[in-house]
């Protein structure tokens, strides 16, 4: 009886007011669409972090001839020098960051570039002479960049150290700037959701002051008489929340996997599942909303 | 059943008190008219009884609660025990008969079959018998009151208050509804009734009590309207 009776009330209150509800789904769906692409964002970055930085290695470049580097002034690096940075790096104190060491030569980086750049005409002016070799160091945490990184540059015979990873940290922050872009959208909607859902309810408990008027006065309790309020926010804002869910869905599926996925290959992308995964939070946020707006409008519109 | 000590109630700051150091008792089974001018604290009694207001000073015992006392939580506990009629019968527009009855039911969750054994059974005491299925609206001033009584007492309530239930009706149906709060009254039920029908309190010859701006100058048993008399 009383389920079938508060689910009636519920039914009648969204009925009456459709155009509030609609627009509290249509306002909680953008709102929440902005902040799952936040998450989905931030979950893009971690997933090529982990990726890239597995991969990344920090790669020092030896001199090779008329480099114009002071450290390079005895021209291209000797065998001496070499087993001098081969020493560095063997030394104690970095052994633990350092995973592994390997030395390619100027063949071999030839041999790659060619590999890499064949269809450029500019490439086959290229020599074997004109490449570097190289030790790549591959460290166990590639945080620890910085303390390799100072104990072979400014030897004699290295030319210059270079991490890998400084390539990505430009992309990692237009990645954040995004992020930062979509939350502090997804805030202003939020607010502007929760303002909306407020109203609608107000409107909801003054179209109905007349029954929960008799409520209060045949001794319906509190909850009874404000639960198909609190109710009536809630599921309009879950079904934004849904939408957001199908709307992100839909557009990593389309326009991540799909597109992207198929053009640019080499990058690991935010899948479908991870929108699955972003889904309860944005269901949450949803009823925290309502939740909020109930709280701050039913105290004062359904007083006992 | 109900006991006022002393009771005070000011609204606003410096105002003159609505009431002003009542006390009165009220005994279980009793029924009393509330008599005086508008304005003179009769809905503010009411409205005390209800815990719809809170008194200022002094001290209101309802079916032996102190509502000085009583939670906000227990208030609704309170309410099941009083009902209440108002002159504008206060019935829901889009309801008919039976569902404005059984509303009152519904929202305090009874179960079903109690709703559909209790609810007849009140219409038919009211006099309402075969009128379920109207609206509002389709009925007369005295058979919508009839529906409001049905409403208010639908839940055996210990206390039956009524703030000018005849207000808007014409004698011959006033006199009907009064017939139907006397019945009321014999089941064992506390009736209040606060009116400004002399023709009615003189004719039924109970209790009154008389305020005069908020203050009791009048009570009488078997009394009638004007004091003069």
């Amino acid at each position: 009886m009383r389920l079938q009776f508060i689910l009636s009330e519920i039914g009648q209150g969204l009925r009456r007011n459709l155009s509030m509800t609609i627009s509290v789904i249509l306002v909680t769906f953008v709102s929440l669409t902005f902040v799952g692409s936040a998450a989905l964002l931030q979950l893009q970055i971690g997933k090529m972090k982990d990726d890239w930085y597995d991969k990344v290695e920090v790669s020092v470049f030896l001199c090779p001839q008329n480099s114009s580097k002071p450290t390079c002034a005895a021209g291209e690096v000797t065998d001496e020098q070499k087993a001098d940075i081969q020493a560095a790096l063997d030394a104690p104190e970095i052994k633990p960051w350092v995973e592994k060491v390997y030395f390619e030569t100027k063949e071999q980086a030839f041999e790659a570039f060619q590999k890499q750049f064949k269809d450029q005409f500019w490439a086959s002016a290229a020599t074997a002479d004109d490449m570097n070799s190289s030790y790549r160091i591959k460290l166990t945490d590639p945080e620890k960049y910085q303390v390799v990184a100072d104990v072979v540059s400014g030897r004699q015979g290295v030319e210059e150290v270079q991490d890998q990873r400084k390539l990505f940290d430009n992309l990692f922050l237009v990645l954040d700037r995004a992020t930062l872009l979509a939350g502090g959208l997804a805030i202003v909607m939020l607010v502007a959701a929760v303002l909306l859902i407020t109203t609608t309810i107000r409107l909801s408990a003054l179209s109905r002051r007349r029954e929960t008027g008799i409520m209060r006065l045949v001794g319906a309790s509190t909850m009874f008489i404000q639960l198909p309020f609190m109710l009536e926010g809630a599921i309009a804002a879950t079904v934004g929340a849904l939408l957001a869910v199908g709307g992100l869905w839909v557009g990593v599926e389309y326009l991540v996997t799909d597109w992207l996925g198929a053009s640019v290959t080499w990058i690991p992308y935010v899948s479908t599942a991870d929108v699955l995964t972003v889904a309860p939070a944005l269901i949450a946020v949803a009823i925290l909303l309502s939740a909020i707006s109930s709280l701050v409008t039913l105290s004062r519109y359904t007083k006992v | 059943m109900i006991r006022f000590e002393n009771v005070t109630k000011v609204y606003a700051r410096g105002a003159r008190p609505a009431l002003d150091r009542v006390s009165l008792d009220v005994e279980r089974g009793e029924f009393v008219f509330l008599v005086g001018a508008s304005g003179s604290g009769k809905s503010t009694f009411l409205r005390l009884v209800l815990r719809e207001e809170r008194a200022s000073a002094g001290r209101v015992f309802v079916a032996g609660k102190e509502l000085g006392n009583l939670s906000s939580w227990k208030v609704p506990h309170l309410r099941r025990q009083i009902g209440a009629v108002f002159q504008d019968f206060r019935l829901l527009p889009n309801k008919t008969v039976f569902e404005n009855v059984a509303f009152a039911l519904q929202v305090i969750g009874k179960p079903r079959h109690h709703i559909l054994t209790t609810v007849p059974e009140t219409l038919e005491m009211v006099g309402l018998a075969g009128k379920e299925k109207r609206r509002p609206h389709e009925l007369s001033g005295g058979e919508q009151q009839r529906v409001a009584i049905a409403r208010a007492f639908v839940n055996r309530p210990s206390i039956l208050l009524c703030d000018e239930p005849t207000g808007n009706l014409d004698p011959t149906t006033s006199l009907g509804i009064m017939r139907l709060l006397d019945r009321i009254n014999r089941t064992g039920t506390t009736v209040v009734m606060a009116t400004h029908d002399d023709e009615i309190v003189d004719q039924m010859r109970k209790r009154v009590i008389e305020l005069s701006t908020g203050e009791m100058v009048r009570d009488q048993s078997r009394g009638v309207y004007g004091s003069d008399r």
